[in-house]
């Protein structure tokens, strides 16, 4: 991918006026297939994702792929808010499946996207949230070539959910799988911890807290292209998203039977985030993150990885965090600054906000 | 961050653990009576560096832990009054009641709301003038200024459609009534810093003077509490018993006076069930008569509460100091965080939730 976000981390060009349309909120009728249904479709959506395969309107997309595995993976967005500091529940949706294809080394080529709207939802906002999508597909290079919207009563589901699958084609000599960790291996995050979840919570209405933190969202193929493209030993690669860093390194940990030792003062974390977590009492390991990845390399590679990350944008603040160890299989192990070594566990419960 | 990593680093923590080291020639035992400190102890590992002569015992102070079962029975049963929005601290949700808890009663229908803040509750009063709103105001001298100032402003805005149902805990009597207790085995109080700022420390001269044994207020950081347990010991090895206050950033003599005078308007000291330790005389806050319509357990009458405690769990014995979470028969077995049979094994500030979260490497 050649396309870069300019420096205040927008596109350029992707902004539109809002349609003149027949009703300023969603009606039932605009998910019953008739008239409301296509005007929806040929005023709102079509504009924003509109490309040779999608404008054939067929029941299916029929794609051309090259020879190779396939990735396919699928994920359903439901935050609240939808719009948060950085981002909203569009591009989340888009960088969300980019991301989870783009973590098994898969290219990613090809999205679906399904809404379910619940009525009276002001097209205004519909009309904000594709123009994102459009922005977020385009800057990660993917296409979306099939959808569906559903419009469900009032009450029935909060404002818009969407479900948003995705198809991606794996390069000949990656293999990326948890389970491929070695001993002595080096842990690798892209980035700060916590900004995803932490603009959501303190954005989340209600809460008294005026945080100013920005949510990470971004796709990460073509951070993980530039690394890949510097070493195939790449073992495994995840993106922090629910659980957080906490939930991923036990990933790894379990699905390898090695041991991980995380050093936490390693663990960049934006002071502003640091400070809502505090004053929230939650533990920003577990928070979940949507424009970072973790990934565990050889040792001798992981210099070159580094150097690689920092090189790209969403790479700057590049950093190994840990080590697979032989002991403690299984587990990841925390070292607190009085030297003790804890046990970092699965986060347990529920996060009550939702956040993504 | 300065703030933060100033009273977390690790260099200045081990130099007064080298000089708790020094200075101690015999067994002591140190409750740190917050749970908030519980869980920076066990977090950062303190308890795993000190001399094998300093035991820590967890002390009392988790609110959400020692809010009687009846109360969350009461809270759970006014949350599901269909004109009811309930407002609580996201701790309140998970802790068991008798036989479900407060999440349990939103995905049954009630409308539950988590704040941050009794401010909120009052917001969302505001919002909703043809609902009820009920703010669980819960918690120790810290939180009760901010709930004596949400009764305060919702007089004073005419609110009639709020109301608090109030489980206020008093530190000092808790520790009075541990002290005085037959098996007794602390030697020296970390007092919470935070309960301090609020009411300065003359109550604890008393009890320091009366059974000879050391108080130190004492912050909430890693590094407050080293320098904390550090002053205890000097005191005991020195045969001193006095109140002394580590959380020189915080805690003034007097305390914060306007903040008790909020109390005191609103409140008054009456006797307290504290959960797994009993009625402890004078150890509670309830609200005053003049502002009866903003007590909610007067304006919801909840009859018949069936309580239900779990035999098995022991919070009672941990929460006075007599026990840690790990001398649980059902620690980390049939008790876990996402099936806590006490308020101790959810609570941010629960000793059981620390020592779950905390385990160290063998």
């Amino acid at each position: 991918m050649s396309d870069k976000k300019n420096s205040d981390g927008g596109y350029p060009g992707f902004s539109c006026p809002m349609p003149v349309m027949n009703h300023d909120t969603v009606q039932l009728a605009h998910g019953s297939g008739g008239k409301l249904s296509a005007e929806l479709l040929d005023k709102l959506f079509l504009p924003r994702f509109g490309n040779d395969i999608l404008n054939r309107l067929e029941d299916q997309a029929v794609l051309k792929m090259p020879v190779g595995r396939l990735a396919f993976t699928t994920d359903s967005f439901v935050v609240d808010p939808i719009f948060f500091p950085g981002g909203n529940i569009g591009d989340l949706a888009i960088n969300g499946t980019v991301n989870d294809l783009a973590m098994g080394g898969a290219r990613p080529r090809y999205l679906s996207v399904g809404f379910i709207l619940e009525e009276g939802l002001p097209l205004e906002t519909l009309h904000k949230i594709l123009l994102s999508m459009e922005e977020a597909a385009w800057g990660a290079g993917v296409r979306i070539v099939t959808g569906d919207t559903k419009v469900v009563p009032r009450g029935s589901c909060d404002k818009i959910f969407i479900n948003s699958s995705g198809i991606g084609v794996v390069p000949d000599g990656v293999n990326l799988s948890a389970s491929n960790l070695e001993v002595d291996d080096l842990v690798i995050l892209s980035g700060t911890i916590a900004d995803h979840g932490m603009a959501v919570m303190t954005s989340r209405e209600g809460l008294s807290l005026q945080a100013d933190i920005e949510s990470d969202t971004a796709a990460l193929n073509s951070l993980v292209d530039d690394m890949l493209l510097v070493s195939k030993e790449i073992r495994a690669m995840r993106d922090p998203t629910r659980g957080g860093l906490a939930a991923i390194l036990n990933e790894f940990a379990r699905s390898s039977a090695r041991g991980i030792v995380l050093e936490q003062e390693k663990v960049p974390i934006n002071p502003k985030v640091q400070g809502a977590c505090e004053i929230l009492g939650i533990d920003p390991l577990t928070v979940a993150n949507e424009g970072k990845l973790v990934a565990v390399v050889p040792a001798p590679v992981a210099d070159d990885v580094v150097e690689t990350m920092r090189r790209h944008p969403l790479g700057r603040k590049a950093v190994v965090i840990g080590k697979v160890v032989k002991d403690h299989p299984g587990v990841v192990a925390i070292k607190t600054g009085l030297g003790v070594s804890q046990i970092l566990d699965m986060p347990v419960g529920e996060q009550l906000p939702r956040i993504c | 961050m300065k703030f933060l990593s100033e009273y977390r680093d690790p260099k200045t923590a081990r130099l007064m653990l080298a000089e708790i080291r020094r200075i101690t020639t015999r067994p002591w035992v140190i409750m740190e009576v917050c749970g908030g400190q519980t869980h920076a102890i066990v977090r950062s590992g303190i308890d795993q560096v000190l001399p094998k002569e300093i035991s820590l015992v967890h002390g009392p102070g988790c609110p959400v832990c020692v809010t009687p079962i009846e109360t969350i029975d009461r809270a759970i049963e006014i949350a599901r009054r269909p004109e009811v929005i309930f407002c609580s601290f996201g701790d309140m949700l998970r802790v068991p009641g008798s036989d479900k808890d407060l999440l349990t009663a939103r995905s049954a229908g009630a409308d539950l709301r988590m704040v941050y803040s009794p401010l909120e509750a009052l917001e969302i009063a505001r919002d909703n003038p043809d609902r009820q709103v009920v703010f669980f105001a819960i918690g120790f001298e810290t939180t009760a200024p901010g709930n004596a100032m949400a009764v305060l402003q919702a007089e004073k805005q005419g609110l009639e459609n709020f109301s608090e149902l109030v489980c206020h805990v008093l530190v000092p009597p808790a520790i009075t009534a541990l002290l005085s207790s037959g098996d007794n085995l602390v030697n020296g109080y970390l007092a919470a810093g935070n309960v301090c700022t609020v009411t300065g420390l003359s109550e604890y001269e008393e009890i320091a003077g009366k059974y000879r044994v050391p108080i130190v207020a004492t912050g909430l950081e890693p590094n407050d509490i080293m320098e904390g347990i550090l002053m205890v010991v000097r005191q005991l090895e020195e045969g001193r018993a006095e109140v002394e206050n580590q959380y020189v950033r915080s805690v003034r003599y007097h305390g914060n006076v306007k903040a008790r005078e909020a109390v005191a308007e609103v409140f008054e000291v009456t006797d307290q069930k504290w959960r797994g330790i009993g009625e402890l005389p004078a150890s509670g806050l309830r609200i005053r008569n003049r502002f009866k319509d903003y007590d909610a357990a007067r304006r919801f009458a909840v009859c018949d509460l069936d309580v239900n405690e779990p035999e098995v769990c022991i919070s009672g014995t941990i929460l006075k100091g007599l026990k840690k979470p790990d001398q649980c028969p059902a620690f980390g077995t049939e008790c876990r965080p996402e099936h806590p049979l006490g308020a101790t094994m959810v609570s941010s500030e629960g000793a059981c939730s620390a020592y779950y979260k905390y385990k160290p490497l063998r």
